[in-house]
């Protein structure tokens, strides 16, 4: 059995509310699967049934090929950190770490070893007497994350443990965070709300939405080949142009424009007819020399500038819709020229119009 | 615009000025007051205050006073046994309580009501519920088990337990309504995170949660030693210290030396006493707990 966690028809209710419907997930051993959503959409619910923090209602959760259902949480083989860190305030960082190691009666010297070895591999050696109270933000998260390496676990669960920093220690502590299960080949659960920690750290993604997952995938596949239009618009930043019009055969027309959608993979394998929308990143729209390229082209009036220092965001009308493409960070644009753009539509997404799927 | 830094003394000025009738208050009537009783402690006041001195004469009479003792005594008694069972009782409620039970308010208002009460109704309605003629004891024996015997306040050695119980009735909701909300402010990702460790629930609760409940702690602390300190109204509605001087505590003491005895330098000696032992307790607790703290930030 090489599936580190399964989780088998997991149904979750609160009184009428149905939090999370039958939802099955398998990861693979060392994987680190991103549980990615907007609030409200089940996936810290998830996490903490993974961790026992929640009775299910009805379904099973295997970790290890053991099934942990009813088990405690702190029988089932995980470590957990969470977003407001929950360290023990009035114990050193040493006394957190030990804590649970401690009322587990394990020997002292083993103990002392794990600690030593957790204190290592976070940097967190100099901090091992102080309080948390002494600590910033990040080196509380620190202690929280050697909190559950001491539990010498194979499953590490997040909790969006990266919501309470600022967005530099963040960044640092992402890259940390990738750097840790790199090394440890533990398997992570991770969940956030955060498109970019997902994409940077996953193995796989898992898109939720309304106690359901939407999409599970790579980074690349959820990115480049959304399943439905939520999933689209949901992940990328700035967020994916839908333009909305009429399928026929190859061609996709909206408005007076008709894009020639030769090239694109459809997903049923054949073209298809009808109501449907076109998405469109703004990072695939093509400016300047390459779009002599592009299999389409328009020419569209600047309405609004963005720069971000290292692209511009331009704002324009197009096929009758607010439409925004990512340009050069150099690229010298101000309001009211005009410019030509060019789309590929092998890179395009089409959604059919009713059931908002991939085409 | 001057260039200098403005005095200190004179920013804030409304906010200054608005905490001026406070203090003045605070001054005359707290530390003036204070001081006056001292001083008249020492003089030989009967029915009026005058200033002729007898040194500490008040004092030496005070001290081999029996009822002086007894209250002293009392107030221990009561003072430790409330101060102990008061913070079990209270935070072994609020932590029932906290487990998401139904009816919550209905039964935390039902545990709050008698703190509601005046001391006087209180003492009065455990007056009769420990009567033998009417209280649970005559329940009891009616029930049939008729050498029942609960009369706690007729018995010279246990009567100020009687009384402790009519006092731990009237306080225990207040700190369990103290607890509860200390309990609310823990964040439910420690509880989470102890969860995960593996750690008992009441392990979770002695080494974790209490010592982050500390600040509520204080203040729950310092409300009930001063209703203990202060006990008087209890007294007087429950025994009106009774049986014989069984049931006498220092407030009332110094009440019936002023008013009904007519010697007002004795009443003041004693209540010179009392402040005294309040302030040994707290100066040292102040200081320790916020004498450090400028180094501490």
């Amino acid at each position: 059995m090489n599936n580190s966690v399964e989780i088998k028809n997991l149904d979750l209710e609160f009184g009428a509310v149905k939090v999370l419907q039958n939802l099955n997930l398998e990861i693979g051993k060392g994987e680190f699967l991103v549980l990615l959503g907007s609030s409200g959409c089940g996936k810290s619910t998830l996490l903490n049934c993974i961790a026992g923090l929640l009775d299910v209602t009805a379904g099973q959760i295997h970790i290890k090929g053991n099934n942990v259902t009813w088990a405690e949480p702190s029988e089932r083989g995980i470590g957990m950190v969470f977003q407001s860190y929950a360290l023990y305030p009035q114990m050193t960082v040493e006394g957190n770490l030990s804590f649970g190691l401690k009322n587990a009666k394990l020997p002292k010297d083993e103990i002392a070893a794990r600690i030593k070895r957790a204190a290592e591999i976070l940097q967190i050696e100099p901090l091992l007497k102080r309080k948390p109270a002494a600590l910033s933000g990040g080196q509380r998260q620190r202690v929280a994350i050697g909190r559950a390496l001491v539990r010498d676990v194979d499953v590490f669960l997040f909790d969006e443990p990266l919501s309470n920093l600022d967005a530099k220690l963040r960044a640092d502590l992402r890259v940390e965070i990738k750097r840790l299960h790199q090394n440890l080949q533990n398997t992570m659960i991770y969940v956030t709300h955060d498109q970019i920690e997902a994409m940077t750290l996953a193995d796989r993604i898992a898109i939720m939405r309304g106690g359901k997952i939407m999409q599970l995938g790579s980074p690349d596949e959820i990115y480049g080949r959304p399943i439905n239009k939520y999933v689209a618009g949901f992940i990328g930043s700035p967020s994916m142009n839908f333009l909305e019009g009429h399928l026929t055969g190859d061609t996709f027309e909206v408005g007076d424009v008709s894009i020639p959608m030769a090239g694109y993979d459809f997903a049923n394998g054949g073209a298809a007819n009808g109501a449907a929308t076109l998405g469109i990143r703004p990072e695939h729209v093509v400016t300047g020399e390459l779009v002599g390229n592009a299999p389409f082209q328009a020419d569209v009036t600047v309405d609004l500038i963005e720069p971000m220092g290292s692209d511009t965001v331009v704002d324009c009308q197009f096929a009758g819709a607010r439409f925004r493409l990512r340009m050069d960070g150099q690229a010298r644009v101000t309001v009211g020229d005009t410019i030509r753009l060019g789309l590929d539509p092998s890179r395009a997404s089409l959604f059919d119009k009713d059931t908002e799927l991939r085409l | 615009m001057s260039s200098e830094r403005p005095s200190q003394l004179f920013r804030n000025k409304s906010a200054k000025i608005a905490a001026i009738p406070m203090i003045v208050t605070a001054l005359f009537v707290f530390v003036g007051g204070t001081a006056w009783t001292i001083v008249y402690s020492f003089t030989k006041s009967g029915l009026l205050p005058r200033l002729r001195w007898v040194g500490l004469d008040q004092y030496e009479r005070l001290w081999s006073t029996n009822r002086w003792l007894v209250s002293i005594e009392n107030l221990i008694i009561y003072g430790l046994c409330m101060l102990v069972l008061v913070f079990v009782i209270g935070f072994i409620l609020a932590a029932l309580i906290d487990q998401k039970i139904r009816f919550e308010n209905t039964i935390r208002t039902v545990i709050l009501y008698p703190y509601a009460l005046s001391f006087v109704v209180t003492g009065l309605v455990w007056q009769w519920i420990l009567n033998p003629e009417f209280g649970i004891e005559s329940i009891i024996q009616a029930w049939g088990w008729d050498s029942f015997a609960f009369d706690p306040l007729y018995n010279a050695d246990i009567a100020i337990f009687g009384v402790l119980i009519a006092g731990l009735w009237q306080g225990s909701g207040l700190v369990m309504v103290l607890m509860l909300a200390g309990l609310r402010g823990i964040d439910q990702e420690v509880w989470k995170a102890a969860r995960v460790d593996g750690i008992p629930a009441w392990k979770t609760y002695i080494f974790i949660v209490i010592p982050m409940m500390r600040p509520v702690f204080i203040t729950t602390l310092v409300l009930v030693v001063t209703g203990i300190v202060k006990i008087y109204d209890l007294i007087v509605a429950q025994t009106g210290g009774g049986p014989g001087i069984s049931t006498e505590v220092p407030a009332k003491y110094v009440y019936d030396m002023m008013f009904q005895a007519n010697n007002l330098g004795q009443g003041f000696a004693a209540s010179t006493m009392m402040l005294l032992t309040v302030a040994l307790v707290v100066i040292p607790w102040a200081i320790l707990e916020f004498g450090g703290s400028k180094n501490r930030g």
